[in-house]
């Protein structure tokens, strides 16, 4: 059986990390498969409930990613997002998901390279951290 | 009506096909609830691709469809006009991206392939639960506004004007004219700057259809793409326009002298002055800081000679409102400041100037007279030209200005001509890069004028015995040179304005990495941007010599008046709603709402959104406890059905490791 291989669902923004994951596919950045991508029009429209229902039902990581602070197209979304997910990641502790398994990023449409680094590093953070046991308990 | 879902995999050629095994993506899509047809084909987007999807929506009942190819971000919107000239609603479409973040991304075929398969599961039960939509048309306000006077600005509103739309010309500077104004002759044809540039600037003055506001700058836009709201902050010129002959006289006798930003610092103006020779308005403007009058000094010089009793000290700055159907950004470029760059001693060495400088020397209303001498008065010898100032430079900028190696020829030719040909000239050069059209012919001509070419980035510069030296190496000999000169001139890098991220801010809009105002597609959409109806001109959008600034401009006054002349405008109805029934008025949303677009309606108890400024962004429903708040398209149902797809294991193979799929590797050439 070879390494494990986590399953991460990143929720990004449209006008910026997707766009930038979309620069990094034109520029050919090589990049680990395992995270995948739900376009939202901006961070501030995650729900928390998305990033639970993604923690209980498979993922073992998930990513949010949106404009950096003052470039949200939508003004203050991503002011709105960081909130939550500090919040959000406080509770997850308390039921005893580890913290390091929401992240938030900031990466602008034309930091296509920053994009793909940063997919690298959160496959390898999570690899490293193993498999999420809140999903095995969700699936029982 | 039960759903049919329609799934379409692309090839895109060899460019998914040539990683994902896009028919047994859509083989697997198959086997998905809902799915009725599942086809792959090389180029979904080609006309047979959408008349695929149009077919079997007319013919095999699919009423849902999934298109699996390139980003939604480049055929979103020709799939969904597809699917409408088929008779449906464009929003029963979904696409997935499996080229840029499967194909060109992933190494192992297998893996790409599987992820391809996750991505398509997903956008399949997502569809499931699209909604149909109806665009909103709203009418496009006709007038057009453009920011920035400098020669891309003027083009762009010369351009509308000459349509018959209006147009404001907003410039921040006293007077229109921008950089160009500043320059002497332009490569390669020798023409001077001032005779091509001025009857432009004075047509600008001229035409009925520009509203020209110089002093002035943009402080606030609001609204969406055909309807802008743009607060213009006039700052006080404390002359008065109407009553201003522009006759000049009150510019003798100002007794306060300040250094001269038009000429770079070379020279000094008064404290009331006119911003350059050939201003348009012609009108003076008083320097606030500098006027004794002003600073509560004695003075009032300029208002007793003023025959037209136009000076008026307690002039304030006005805000005021213009609505537009488009923007049109025009907000130029700044010069690398090279005096950090202590290596080459500008700000320490009188002899050392920045290529603006230079141009100012040679303009025949600049400083000197339009001779070049250095600051002794005497005609320099030789000059040494140091290319890529701060250009192509890892510690500055590393594009390429793509102007410096021309006006660097220019002087050479300049030099030669006007302080004779004994003149020593050396260029210190990377790569010489002449282009456009007629350039290397220009380099050619240059070339035989007796000019040295040196390739190397200087080392320094140097002050041995009174003179500069320069100290190089020369990389096509092999051998360090120390060169002295009596002058040098530094070719410094455009880079993007200090305030460009304040600017880009003001009209959301965003950066690229090197700083300048990012277009919607580097290759296919130059000139407009990510947000509808802002549009791009010149040098704010990447560096770009003086054709290509005017043609840019040209094209960003053609997309604002086809927005114009069509008059109408689609506004997506992706936007937030509430649902009476669920809001507990608790009003949350009201305050996060970023556009004020809802409101409390304290009859019902409960929160309304003002459909017609809600731009769809989310936030209240991301946050709506009660979950009230929904932003179409983007609902909860939709999301979760979205990353059920992605997260259910496949259906498919029953193998121990993820990876270890059964189908073959996509090997097709
Ligand atoms: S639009 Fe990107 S985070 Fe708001």
């Amino acid at each position: 059986m070879s390494q494990f291989e986590p399953t991460i669902v990143a929720f990004v923004c449209n006008w910026c990390t997707y766009t930038a994951a979309d620069l990094a596919g034109t520029s050919r950045m090589l990049q680990p498969y395992n995270v995948k991508l739900i376009r939202m029009m901006c961070t501030g429209m995650v729900d928390p409930k998305y990033i639970i229902r993604a923690l209980l039902s498979g993922a073992d990581a998930v990513l949010v990613s949106g404009c950096h602070p003052g470039d949200c197209h939508y003004i203050n979304g991503n002011y709105k997002a960081r909130r939550r997910v500090k919040l959000l990641q406080e509770m997850l502790a308390q039921f005893g998901i580890d913290q390091r398994r929401l992240k938030l990023t900031w990466i602008g449409a034309s930091e296509g390279n920053d994009f793909a680094r940063t997919v690298a590093e959160l496959v390898e953070e999570i690899r490293a951290l193993g498999p999420n046991e809140a999903r095995a308990v969700a699936t029982l | 009506m039960p759903n049919r879902i329609g799934v379409y995999v692309c090839h895109c050629g060899t460019n998914i096909a040539g990683k994902v095994d896009s028919p047994g993506v859509a083989e697997f899509a198959r086997s998905l609830p809902g799915v009725v047809v599942s086809r792959d084909y090389k180029f979904m987007c080609s006309d047979p691709g959408q008349d695929m999807i149009i077919e079997d929506i007319r013919n095999h009942g699919v009423n849902r469809v999934v298109v699996a190819s390139c980003s939604p971000r480049l055929h979103e919107k020709t799939f969904q006009k597809a699917c409408a000239r088929a008779g449906l609603n464009p929003f029963h479409f979904q696409m997935t991206c499996i080229r840029e973040h499967v194909s060109w991304v992933t190494r192992d075929p297998q893996e790409a392939t599987r992820k391809a398969k996750h991505l398509v599961a997903a956008a399949v039960a997502r569809v499931h639960w699209h909604e149909d939509l109806y665009s909103r048309k709203e009418r496009v306000h006709p007038d057009v506004l453009v920011v920035g006077g400098g020669i891309a600005g003027i083009q762009a509103a010369l351009d509308v004007a000459r349509s018959g739309h209006r147009v404001h010309l907003v410039e921040r500077a006293p007077s229109i004219g921008g950089h160009m104004a500043q320059f002497d002759k332009t490569f390669p044809t020798l023409d001077c700057a001032a005779c091509i540039s001025t009857p432009k600037m004075v047509a600008v003055a001229q035409d009925p259809n520009i509203h020209l506001l110089t002093w002035s700058e943009v402080t606030k836009v609001e609204g969406f793409v055909g309807n802008y709201t743009v607060t213009v902050h006039k700052k006080p010129r404390y002359v008065d326009e109407d009553r201003c002959t522009g006759c000049g006289l009150c510019l003798e006798k100002c007794p306060t002298k300040v250094v001269s930003e038009f000429e770079e610092g070379l020279t000094s103006r008064r404290a009331i002055y006119r911003y350059s020779p050939q201003s348009v308005p012609s009108i003076p403007v008083i320097d606030p800081e500098h006027c004794r009058t002003l600073t509560g000094k004695k003075c009032g010089a300029c208002q007793k000679l003023c025959p037209s009793g136009a000076i008026d000290y307690g002039q304030t700055a006005q805000d005021f409102e213009l609505e537009v159907g488009s923007i049109i950004l025009a907000t130029g470029f700044d010069t690398l400041d090279p005096a950090p760059m202590t290596q080459y001693g500008y700000g320490r060495y009188p002899e050392v100037y920045t290529s603006l400088q230079f141009e100012r020397m040679n303009n025949a209303v600049g400083p000197t007279g339009g001779r070049i001498l250095m600051k002794d008065g005497q005609p320099p010898r030789s000059v040494a030209i140091l290319h890529c100032v701060g250009s192509r430079d890892v510690n500055h900028h590393e594009y390429c200005s793509r102007v410096c190696c021309m006006y660097a020829l220019k002087y050479d030719h300049l030099i030669k001509d006007k302080v004779g040909h004994a003149t020593r000239v050396y260029n210190f050069y990377i790569d010489l890069r002449c282009f456009g059209k007629g350039y290397e012919e220009f380099l050619r001509r240059v070339q035989e004028e007796d000019v040295t070419f040196i390739r190397g980035r200087p080392a320094e510069v140097v002050q041995e015995d009174g003179r500069l030296v320069v100290v190089a190496e020369d990389t096509l000999a092999g051998i360090p040179v120390r060169v002295p000169v009596d002058m040098v001139v530094l070719c410094t890098a455009m880079q993007p304005r200090a305030d460009a991220a304040e600017t880009a801010r003001v009209f959301g809009i965003s950066q690229g990495q090197d700083g300048f105002f990012l277009e919607e597609h580097p290759k296919l959409g130059p000139v407009s941007t990510a947000t509808d109806g802002i549009f791009l001109a010149g040098t704010c959008q990447a560096p770009r010599d003086i054709p290509d600034a005017v043609a840019h401009a040209s094209g960003a006054a053609a997309q604002a008046l086809a927005l114009a002349a069509r008059g109408t405008v689609e506004i997506s109805p992706t936007v937030s709603t509430i649902d009476p029934d669920i809001c507990t008025g608790c009003r949350a949303c009201v305050g996060l709402c970023a556009y004020s677009a809802i409101e409390f309606d304290a009859r019902r108890g409960v929160a309304v959104v003002n459909q017609a400024m809600c731009k769809g962004c989310g936030s209240c429903a991301g946050h709506c406890p009660s979950g009230a708040a929904r932003v179409r398209h983007f609902n909860g149902r939709q999301v979760f059905a979205e990353l059920e797809g992605l997260l259910e294991a496949l259906p498919q193979p029953p193998t121990p490791r993820p990876g270890a799929d059964t189908e073959p590797p996509a090997a097709k050439a």
